[in-house]
């Protein structure tokens, strides 16, 4: 066969990493609809995984269904041993699972750095009776707060519009600020909804550096995109969806000689365009 | 500079009643104040989790009634058994008052759990005409319409001072500030942390700020518990000024009347609610001194409102801001219009994008 699963994929036999994510028969049916039906792939500690595939794939209803936003219909998720299915979004956020969101997604009427604090929240140690007498812990927390939020912003390349009302950002910074929310969510594993989409060349160039610097950090990330350049240039693994089947799963340079793959999203002018 | 125009404005009326003998007019500011430490208090729900609570005032109508019936006493009959309370001082009822509207608070948030929108407006004005009716119906307890009568004033033990009867105009104009700046610190201490941060979020992307961990309910419920408490607050020191309490302070326009304040004043701000109680609670007393028809004082108070809310849609609040920023009060706000092409990427990508 074909399957890219025969062939050698040198990072992951060198350092078999342990499993995080593991995503086993996973189905989301919609009334008659089934969006993704049967899903079974897991991500390994540390490596960035890619979800690709044509629009309609389930790819955006698995993500949804991972960080609890809709109810799988059957099967498993289960991060680092914890099964996730069945738990609310803010609390598969508290085990260290942080999204993006396909359409941009910030809090528009807000100054930068406020954005960055709210995506903080998980990191605060603030009772609600210490907040309202003022003791000085919930000053120093404050203090803490902000210098993580000046850091993250620094990580993203957006400390230079902190003070800025989000709305005000260009489209590019605005993807950026969607980062930086989410890593200041302290993820471990990361998920991203096609945070390249609209983007020019050089943006996206950019946006592949920060996925390098996020790696730096020991973050996982779970990676939706229809940018090959970019999901070939950041991916350690690649899985294919068709019609909510997987029908390839392996490194980037297999998956683009994969025929299925061609046949089914990539086309025949990708492969001849790239020689 | 806020802090210090904050400040300027507590010792301007920390001050007021040492040269301002006009005891009318004393008595107007008091009643303004109460209203709102109302205000403010539903400011951090509608303004800052972004939930119309319309029925706002059944947590003030909560407090009066509370602290009125535990400094009177009462005796009810469960099933022919006679159930009572001694009169117990003034300063622990409006205690007892604070904490059962911040469980009805409590209950309120739990039952709009995952009610929003105009759910919660549901939800809350049938709470408020519930305990209307309650009050109204429960003769027994509240007198129905026959009112509350002869309310015991506060009575204080100050360090220093000695005892103080809050009885008058001076001493409750000092007790209604009091209670207004800790209402006012309060809510900016919980705006400007982890927990108003939540709220704020919230309202401007719930998805978003559950995505980042931050269990919305729980902040929900904080805030109503909090909102639902100053209101009862502010109610309880209403009942220990004017002394008589009927079901008519659980009508619908006393929340409308908060809900004016806080959103021609500029709701989501610190500020707002009380620049709209002072210009809304003062405005009909003003009114009434160019001695017009009562007709006349209302049309003038109706056209105030839709003038405001029409050239202001944000509040008076947010307008005078900006229209500061704009005349060049604060540094930094027009010089920055034309660098924001530069930083961040978003020119180099471009310059790399043409070729």
């Amino acid at each position: 066969m074909s399957t890219p699963d025969t062939l050698p994929a040198p990072d992951a036999a060198a350092t078999p990493a342990p499993v995080a994510l593991a995503v086993a028969g996973l189905s989301i049916r919609f009334g008659g609809l089934m969006a993704v039906e049967d899903m079974t792939f897991e991500v390994r500690e540390g490596e960035v995984l890619s979800l690709i595939g044509p629009n309609g794939a389930g790819k955006t209803s698995a993500f949804n269904a991972i960080t609890g936003y809709i109810p799988a219909s059957s099967g498993s998720i289960t991060y680092r041993g914890v099964p996730l299915t069945g738990l609310k979004p803010d609390q598969i956020a508290g085990h260290g699972v942080v999204r993006t969101f396909q359409k941009t997604s910030v809090f528009n009427g807000l100054p930068v750095l406020d954005n960055v604090l709210i995506g903080l929240h998980r990191r605060a140690r603030q009772h609600p009776l210490a907040i309202m007498l003022g003791l000085p812990g919930v000053r120093r927390d404050e203090a803490r707060l902000r210098d993580l939020a000046w850091e993250i912003l620094d990580l993203v390349s957006l400390r230079g519009r902190a003070g800025e009302v989000a709305a005000s950002l260009s489209y590019g910074e605005l993807r950026l600020l969607e980062v930086a929310i989410a890593l200041a969510a302290e993820p471990t594993l990361l998920l991203l909804d096609e945070p390249v989409s609209g983007m020019n060349p050089a943006e996206t160039g950019a946006f592949m550096a920060l996925i390098a610097r996020i790696r730096t950090r020991g973050t996982t990330i779970l990676l939706v995109e229809h940018d090959m350049k970019m999901v070939m240039g950041v991916s350690d693994r690649v899985v294919c969806l068709n019609q909510g089947r997987i029908i390839a799963d392996g490194p980037p340079a297999a998956i683009q000689r994969d025929p299925q793959v061609i046949r089914a999203y990539l086309g025949e002018r990708y492969v001849r365009a790239r020689g | 500079m806020s802090r210090a125009v904050t400040l300027a404005w507590v010792v301007f009326l920390f001050t007021l009643p040492l040269w301002m003998d006009n005891l009318y007019f004393l008595h107007v500011l008091i009643m303004a104040g109460i209203f709102i430490v109302a205000a403010m208090s539903l400011n951090l729900l509608l303004g800052y989790t972004g939930q119309l609570s319309l029925g706002h005032v059944a947590f003030f109508g909560i407090g009066a009634y509370v602290s009125s019936l535990c400094s009177l006493g009462f005796e009810i009959h469960v099933f022919d058994v006679p159930v009572g309370l001694a009169p117990k001082p003034v300063w622990l009822s409006m205690i007892v008052a604070v904490v059962f509207a911040g469980l009805c608070g409590w209950m309120i948030g739990k039952i709009s759990f995952k009610v929003r929108g105009a759910y919660f407006v549901i939800v809350s004005v049938s709470f408020a005409e519930v305990t209307r009716l309650v009050a109204l119906n429960w003769l027994e307890l509240t007198q129905g319409p026959m009112a509350l009568n002869n309310i015991p004033f506060l009575k204080l033990w100050l360090p220093g001072i000695g005892d103080i009867d809050v009885l008058g105009k001076m001493p409750n104009y000092y007790l209604v500030l009091v209670v207004a700046v800790v209402t006012y610190v309060i809510i900016r201490r919980l705006v400007h942390s982890r927990a108003g941060r939540a709220m704020i979020a919230l309202r401007e992307n719930e998805p978003l700020a559950t995505s980042v961990g931050i269990d919305v309910t729980r902040f929900l419920v904080l805030a109503t518990v909090v909102s639902a408490a100053l209101a009862g607050l502010a109610g309880a020191v209403y009942a220990q000024y004017v002394r008589i309490v009927d079901p008519d302070v659980f009508l619908f326009i006393y929340t409308v009347t908060m809900v004016i304040m806080v959103v021609t004043g500029g709701k989501g701000t610190l500020a707002g609610p009380i620049v709209g109680g002072l210009i809304f609670g003062i405005l009909p007393e003003l009114l009434r001194g160019f001695e017009v028809q009562p007709e006349i004082q209302w049309v003038v108070y109706g056209v105030l409102m839709i003038l405001i809310v029409y050239f202001l849609p944000e509040g008076i609040v947010p307008a005078v801001r900006d229209g500061w920023r704009r005349v060049g009060g604060r540094s930094g706000a027009p010089p920055a219009q034309p660098a924001p092409a530069t930083p961040a990427g978003a020119t180099p990508a471009t310059a790399e994008a043409s070729p």
